[in-house]
């Protein structure tokens, strides 16, 4: 396997684009990341999307995008985790240049999340669960999370107010980002005060649905030519999966898919959990950021509250989460947020985060969940 | 599409019908085909008791289309006596007298209609038992 780098980046604001389209969107990110990484072609091209087919009527993503880009007849396919999409397929474009199928690969992820109701988007988020043993009985996807953090309280005897931080940081951060949904800071009282969607979850616990899309072009270390100043590499990628249903895990307290992967990136990279200079983790619920943390091996089992309240999560402490606003405040537009993520990283690294950059940063990591951890995706970058 | 999927899962839905292992023993709901214990694919029919406590709950302001008229209701894990855990509505309670722990005992209820069909969803639900002590 051959050294991969991260050439080139390109991202849209994450929001309710009611004036543009899937493949509005997913087109304005690749040609943004084909801009910066000086390229104007690609041996092929991976989509992370989860819900076109729902939403938008519209599957076989990437022969769309890859015409609409200019790039018709390369190889262009769909990749599908659930919200770990994104992930999946920036693991997928990895593994194609990482074997030395391909030199050059786009990776986008595109989500159009607002076409539909409320509940009619709500019914399609709960497809990334057990459609016959979960959905089927009125559990959406943000009540599966709520079933977590209500154990989890009883075991750890918290109160919600003990999660707030990871809103109040990620908030905090978004407001600094220019691509993010949500660009003002949210204060503990209006944590308390937030409105129930299911019960111990609040609206200021779970990430907002948005449209967006984020692209990075992939190109073998060594065939770098222009842009190695600003490459970033990537030092390992992994993945790993769980039951897709809750009910059939023996710990549903336990992310086994988020460990797995995580431990086999540590390995591939030679690094442990303490090398890491930042991380940004799927906190599309607070209690998902919780028990990330912890599975990945960054806190001690039941200590991930203490993280957070000990302030260590801010871009200036000993592990910054969610640095340009994390799912909760950059928005999570489900099948593209694993690719944001990997910008972000990238961003960091190439020392271009402003008022949220992380001193020092060399070494981030991003973990892309499908479902509750159904699927877990880690990658860690390097400059 | 429901229609034939809901007369397939009639026997897991109103009787709570999953599988046991021929093998090891293990039981399963939903039902399996491979034993997650020993990885045996002799698998037979199991009927659950239904009896229960419970592991998590959660009251529900959002929902899906098609639950959407039912709201607030409780969801919750249940742990069955007989091993496995099982997701489901919990009825006959509010929310404020729910604990985690609570004995429960399974029912079947109508869950949801389907629009223009008419077709009426019915399933298992879990219902408070007077608790042991
Ligand atoms: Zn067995």
């Amino acid at each position: 396997m051959r050294s991969v780098s991260i050439a080139g980046i390109g991202q849209t604001k994450v929001k309710e684009h009611w004036d543009k389209s899937l493949r509005n969107l997913a087109t304005e990110a690749v040609l943004d990341a084909m801009k910066d990484a000086h390229v104007d072609y690609a041996d092929a091209l991976y989509v992370g999307n989860m819900l076109s087919g729902e939403l938008t009527g519209q599957e076989n993503l990437g022969a769309l995008i890859a015409d609409e880009v200019g790039l018709r007849g390369i190889e262009a396919l769909k990749v599908e985790a659930a919200c770990g999409g994104g992930g999946g397929a920036l693991r997928v474009g990895y593994l194609a240049v990482a074997s030395g199928q391909f030199d050059a690969v786009i990776v986008v992820g595109a989500e159009k999340l607002t076409e539909l109701s409320n509940c009619g988007t709500t019914a399609a988020l709960a497809m990334a669960a057990d459609s016959e043993y979960e959905t089927i009985h009125g559990i959406s996807f943000v009540a599966l999370n709520a079933l977590l953090m209500k154990r989890y309280m009883h075991e750890y005897d918290l109160v919600p107010e003990d999660f707030a931080m990871f809103s109040v940081n990620a908030h905090a951060n978004a407001a600094h980002n220019p691509y993010a949904m949500f660009r003002s800071p949210i204060t503990l009282d209006q944590y308390k005060n937030s409105r129930n969607v299911a019960d111990p979850i609040s609206v200021m616990d779970s990430a907002p649905i948005g449209d967006g899309a984020a692209a990075v072009v992939l190109m073998a270390t060594d065939n770098l030519n222009g842009t190695r100043a600003r490459a970033v590499k990537i030092a390992a990628s992994a993945s790993a999966t769980d039951s897709l249903a809750l009910h059939d895990r023996r710990d549903p307290l336990w992310l086994g898919a988020a460990e797995l992967s995580s431990k086999k990136a540590y390995a591939q990279a030679g690094v442990t959990p303490n090398d890491i200079d930042l991380f940004e983790v799927h906190d599309a619920f607070s209690i998902m950021s919780v028990m990330s943390l912890e599975a990945s091996g960054f806190a001690e089992r039941g200590r991930g509250i203490n993280f957070a309240r000990e302030g260590e999560l801010t871009p200036k402490g000993k592990l910054p989460v969610s640095t340009m606003g994390g799912l909760k405040a950059r928005g999570h537009p489900v099948g593209a947020t694993g690719v944001y993520q990997a910008v972000e990283a990238v961003t960091q690294l190439r020392g271009e985060a402003g008022k949220n950059q992380v001193p020092n940063a060399r070494i981030a990591m991003t973990q892309s969940l499908g479902g509750v951890a159904a699927n877990a995706v880690t990658h860690i970058f390097t400059n | 599409m429901d229609l034939a999927r809901s007369w397939r899962l009639k026997d897991q839905r109103y009787r709570l019908e999953g599988t046991v292992c021929a093998n090891c023993g293990a039981k399963f709901f939903p039902p399996r085909q491979v034993c997650t214990e020993c990885k045996s694919q002799n698998l037979t029919p199991h009927e659950f008791d239904g009896h229960g406590e419970v592991y998590s709950f959660s009251t529900v302001y959002q929902a899906p289309l098609g639950h959407e008229g039912n709201l607030p209701y409780i969801v919750g894990m249940i742990k069955l006596d007989e091993g496995p855990m099982v997701e489901a509505q919990i009825t006959d309670v509010n929310p404020s007298d729910l604990k985690i722990g609570q004995r429960v005992e399974m029912v079947t209820r109508k869950l949801r209609e389907y629009g223009e069909n008419g077709l009426i969803v019915y399933a298992y639900k879990f219902r408070p038992l007077p608790n042991a002590n």
